[in-house]
């Protein structure tokens, strides 16, 4: 099952690299969202999956899933929520102003030295 | 703390007390107030003579960053009082010159600040003990030089010169830090004096020489030995004060401080003495020659004080020997003795002189040779100044020029007889290169007094010539005093602070008991030379216009300075076009290069470390795992592919709910809840963006734009998974999870392991965590409610201004 996660979360990561490297702003974002589910995915299989119980405290139970991998990946989740949502207000923000969710078009070369 | 490590940085300490009077006190000249600083420090160093006197020495600890082995350790010998004296001597005479030179309208805060950081540079460069922090003031002394040489900022010609100074110097300066890098890697030390003492350690072909290299490097940039001394002459740009004091009296003096400091070190190497000797000598004459033919008085100078530096360099790559061969031979000795003894008579006569241009320039307006002339009459003090010091300068009894001047011919008869190398067969090249300097030294000399002094009055000047102020004299008058006090009792000198300077260049313990004489007979080769050197220099003076032609074959095209024009055009061109290549703009260009960096050092580290797997640890697999795995794939190769944002955000939706599957499936409650939480509110999110997104999710892009993207990230994937793989089979460390699992109860009273380590055992994560959360919707809500004025296109410019910023 490991090694299954594991590929999927590098085919998850590539896809959201290749989408990172778009030209729309919508795709970047999706890129973004998209690589932190392959992160996720790979922080977990770190801890091992499947062996034990779900990590809440009970007597009868010696043998848990690994807690840690969880605590950080829900911290990451909320993070990368936080990005995603700031990034999508700033690319919308940034068409209306602009009026194009192309990044190569942003770039005001007519500005730069 | 001492007063001599407070001494050190009391200028430092004045400049800033000099901001505050200069707020408060109009009407007084700034220069009075910064006059007491370095007659204080002079006065301080005056005492310290007696201690030694004998060849004792002084080490003043003070640890200032003792781990890095940085240290702010004085020593005090012969070598390094002698520079400090001339530092704060010349030092007082400059800044009293300077009250009558600079008037009350110039910047004068920001020259005497840029001075007292020179002040305190230039004595931490000869005082201290430590490499790390001689390079560390040495390089002050290289950034005090640019902005004093650039004071004038409005003229071209400063700004070019500072900028010159500067690249040359600093290339020098830094070069130099390799080698003491180098050095201290060779003797375990950053200090002198235990360098010194584990000399035999820096033997080796291969360091050794390339550290010599690199530490003559600083030393001829600074000291503008040939090629190097391009710098100096365009650095006369500098107010006159700053000429006479850093271009000819001290800074570039450093770089005979740094030979003369490590002679001892590269006690043993060959390359050492002969690089130094050669080019020393090569500098003395090239310079001297060229001396001669500018109409610039300040050029001549310029030229005068290469040359001169020259000179005493080449003096100082026989002290090289002085070491190797043992210090009783009596031509090093010398040597040695010639080359400190030049020294302070250099900085007497050359500082007199500067000042003495100086006083010409402000008084008719111009330093052009040929519009000066017949100067005597109408400036009498000023001409008795420049006669005394030409006259040194060009090595005429009985001033200390002649002396000194005297013993380096000496010093270079007695090289050509010496018979130690194999470069003994061309031994009589070096008294050759030595008169032939002396001669055109003779020259310019000559040409400055007669063309200027004597002859008609030439009308021509901007201003009406007359004599200077008593304030404005007073400095150059002491200097030649000076000139005529040395050179009638040079002994004076000898006992109080040749003699130990000279012990500590050579490393040596027992006194030298020099005698410095006026007379050595007729059987001295000196004395011939000396007759020679005059006949023909006024020989070649007075029929100056047959022979002159020769300096028209020197093509503009075959200098140094072209060289450097050149040079420096063309790395700023390439320099321009490269970061342009690199930088495109494009955040695409380099999330390709981070991705792309990313992929060769996983790819190079596993093929380093090898690939080392092990899948004999796995957990089985369940018919709904591979249905999502499928469920995800085909979400993805959707978004991938499709054009409409509709289609690709219900993608990204499916891909997001079979995450919180997943994590139902792998004992995960919290974050299946939380995922399925997140996931609802980002899925709304986006619809509610939906109305005013783009309508198109994807834009066209060229089949090249694409290949590089797929490569990179078909790379970005695989590293991934390898990553991934070896790092799940390698478990280098015991896992600290079993801690948390152990203590969930017992220490945070919690059941929910998940919950407890985020807001327990990482407590303050989870508050920083919300504090970003926080940040990242005040931003969105900034964002929504900002009003952009998008009706004026230059005010929108503006912005875009700002936010690059």
């Amino acid at each position: 099952m490991e090694f299954i996660t594991i590929v999927l979360s590098g085919v998850l990561i590539g896809a959201a690299t290749y989408l990172i490297l778009s030209k729309s702003v919508l795709r970047i974002i999706i890129g973004i969202s998209v690589l932190s589910h392959g992160i996720h995915l790979m922080l977990l299989t770190m801890g091992q999956l499947k062996r034990g119980n779900v990590p809440i405290l009970e007597d009868s139970v010696t043998n848990y899933t690994d807690p840690l991998p969880q605590a950080m990946i829900l911290t990451a989740i909320v993070i990368s929520f936080a990005l995603t949502a700031f990034s999508l207000v700033l690319a919308l923000r940034n068409y209306k102003v602009l009026g194009s969710d192309d990044t190569e078009t942003m770039k005001g070369a007519q500005n730069e030295n | 703390m001492t007063f001599i490590h407070f001494a050190i940085i009391l200028p430092l300490i004045a400049a800033f007390l000099i901001a505050i009077i200069h707020k408060y006190v109009k009407g007084i000249h700034l220069g009075w107030f910064v006059l007491p600083i370095p007659f204080i420090i002079v006065s301080y160093l005056f005492t310290l003579i007696p201690t030694i006197r004998n060849g004792d020495t002084l080490l003043l600890n003070l640890n200032f960053m003792p781990r890095i082995g940085m240290n702010y350790d004085v020593y005090i010998d012969g070598l390094g009082l002698l520079f400090a004296i001339l530092i704060s001597g010349i030092g007082t005479l400059v800044v009293l010159y300077s009250i009558g030179y600079l008037s009350q309208k110039e910047k004068l805060l920001n020259f005497y600040i840029y001075l007292l950081l020179f002040m305190t540079a230039m004595l931490g460069v000869v005082l201290l003990d430590n490499v790390l922090m001689l390079y560390l003031f040495w390089e002050l002394t290289s950034i005090s030089s640019f902005l004093l040489i650039a004071f004038w900022t409005t003229k071209e010609r400063s700004t070019y010169g500072a900028q010159k100074s500067m690249l040359i110097t600093m290339f020098g300066g830094f070069m130099m830090l390799g080698g003491f890098l180098l050095l201290s890697n060779l003797t375990g030390t950053f200090s002198i004096r235990e360098m010194i003492s584990a000399s035999d350690q820096v033997t080796g072909i291969g360091a050794g020489t390339l550290a010599v290299v690199l530490v003559l490097l600083g030393a001829f940039t600074k000291s503008a030995q040939f090629p190097f001394y391009v710098w100096l002459p365009d650095a006369m740009e500098a107010p006159t004060p700053v000429s006479a004091y850093l271009h000819s009296a001290t800074m570039v003096k450093a770089g005979l401080y740094l030979v003369a400091r490590f002679t001892p070190v590269f006690m043993l190497s060959t390359t050492w003495v002969w690089t130094i000797l050669i080019v020393g000598l090569i500098t003395l004459c090239w310079a001297s020659f060229n001396a001669f033919i500018k109409d610039d008085l300040k050029a001549v100078l310029a030229f005068s004080t290469v040359s001169q530096l020259g000179l005493i360099m080449s003096l100082l790559g026989i002290s090289g020997l002085a070491v190797v061969r043992g210090a009783n031979e009596q031509i090093f000795t010398v040597a040695v003795v010639a080359a400190v003894f030049h020294i302070i008579n250099h900085a007497t006569f050359k500082g007199a002189l500067f000042m003495v241009t100086g006083i010409i320039d402000h008084q008719t307006g111009t330093r052009s040779i040929k519009k000066l002339g017949g100067l005597m009459t109408i400036m009498p003090i000023t001409f008795t100044m420049a006669l005394v010091t030409s006259l040194s300068m060009a090595g005429i009894p009985p001033f200390n020029g002649f002396l000194s001047k005297e013993m380096f011919l000496e010093a270079m008869f007695e090289i050509s007889n010496a018979n130690f190398s194999a470069l003994a067969s061309v031994g009589f090249l070096f008294p050759l290169l030595a008169i032939v300097g002396s001669i055109f030294t003779f020259l310019y000399s000559a040409k400055i007094v007669m063309q200027i002094f004597l002859g008609e009055e030439t009308k021509e000047t901007p201003k009406e010539p007359k004599e200077a102020s008593a304030l404005l004299l007073i400095s150059p008058a002491i200097l030649s005093l000076l000139v005529v006090v040395f050179g009638l009792f040079p002994n004076l000198l000898t006992k109080s602070i040749i003699d130990p300077a000279a012990m500590s260049i050579i490393n040596a313990v027992e006194p030298l008991n020099t005698k410095i004489s006026h007379w050595h007979g007729f059987n001295s080769p000196a004395l011939w030379a000396t007759i020679v050197i005059i006949v023909v220099g006024a020989a070649l003076y007075y029929f100056r216009d047959t022979w002159i032609f020769i300096y028209k074959y020197i093509k503009d095209k075959f200098t140094i300075n072209y060289l450097y024009d050149q040079g420096l055009h063309y790395i700023t061109i390439y320099s321009n076009r490269f970061t342009r290549m690199l930088m495109t703009g494009f955040l695409r260009t380099y999330m390709v290069y981070i991705f792309g960096f990313l992929v060769i050092l996983g790819f190079v580290t596993m093929l380093r470390t090898g690939l080392n797997l092990d899948f004999s640890n796995l957990a089985p697999i369940g018919i709904q795992d591979m249905i999502l795995v499928g469920v995800i794939l085909i979400a993805l190769g959707i978004i991938m592919i499709t054009k409409s944002r509709m289609v690709s955000i219900i993608m990204l939706g499916a891909v997001g709910f079979s995450m919180a599957l997943f994590f139902v499936f792998f004992r995960a409650p919290d974050l299946a809840l939380t995922q399925l939480a997140i996931e609802t509110v980002t899925t709304t999110l986006f619809l509610v963006c939906f109305y005013h997104l783009p309508k198109q999710s994807k834009l066209p892009e060229k089949r090249k734009f694409k290949l590089t993207n797929f490569i990179v990230a078909v790379g970005v994937g695989a590293v991934s998974i390898l990553i991934g793989l070896s790092a799940f089979s390698n478990r280098l460390f015991e896992s600290i999870s079993q801690y948390h699992i152990d203590h969930v109860y017992d220490l945070a009273a919690g059941k929910n392991m998940v919950n407890v380590i985020l807001v327990d055992f990482r407590g303050y994560d989870t508050v920083f965590e919300t504090l970003v959360f926080g940040i990242a919707g005040i931003g969105i809500y900034v964002l929504m409610r900002l009003t952009i004025n998008n009706r004026k296109d230059d005010k929108n410019e503006e912005r875009a201004e700002e936010s690059r910023l």
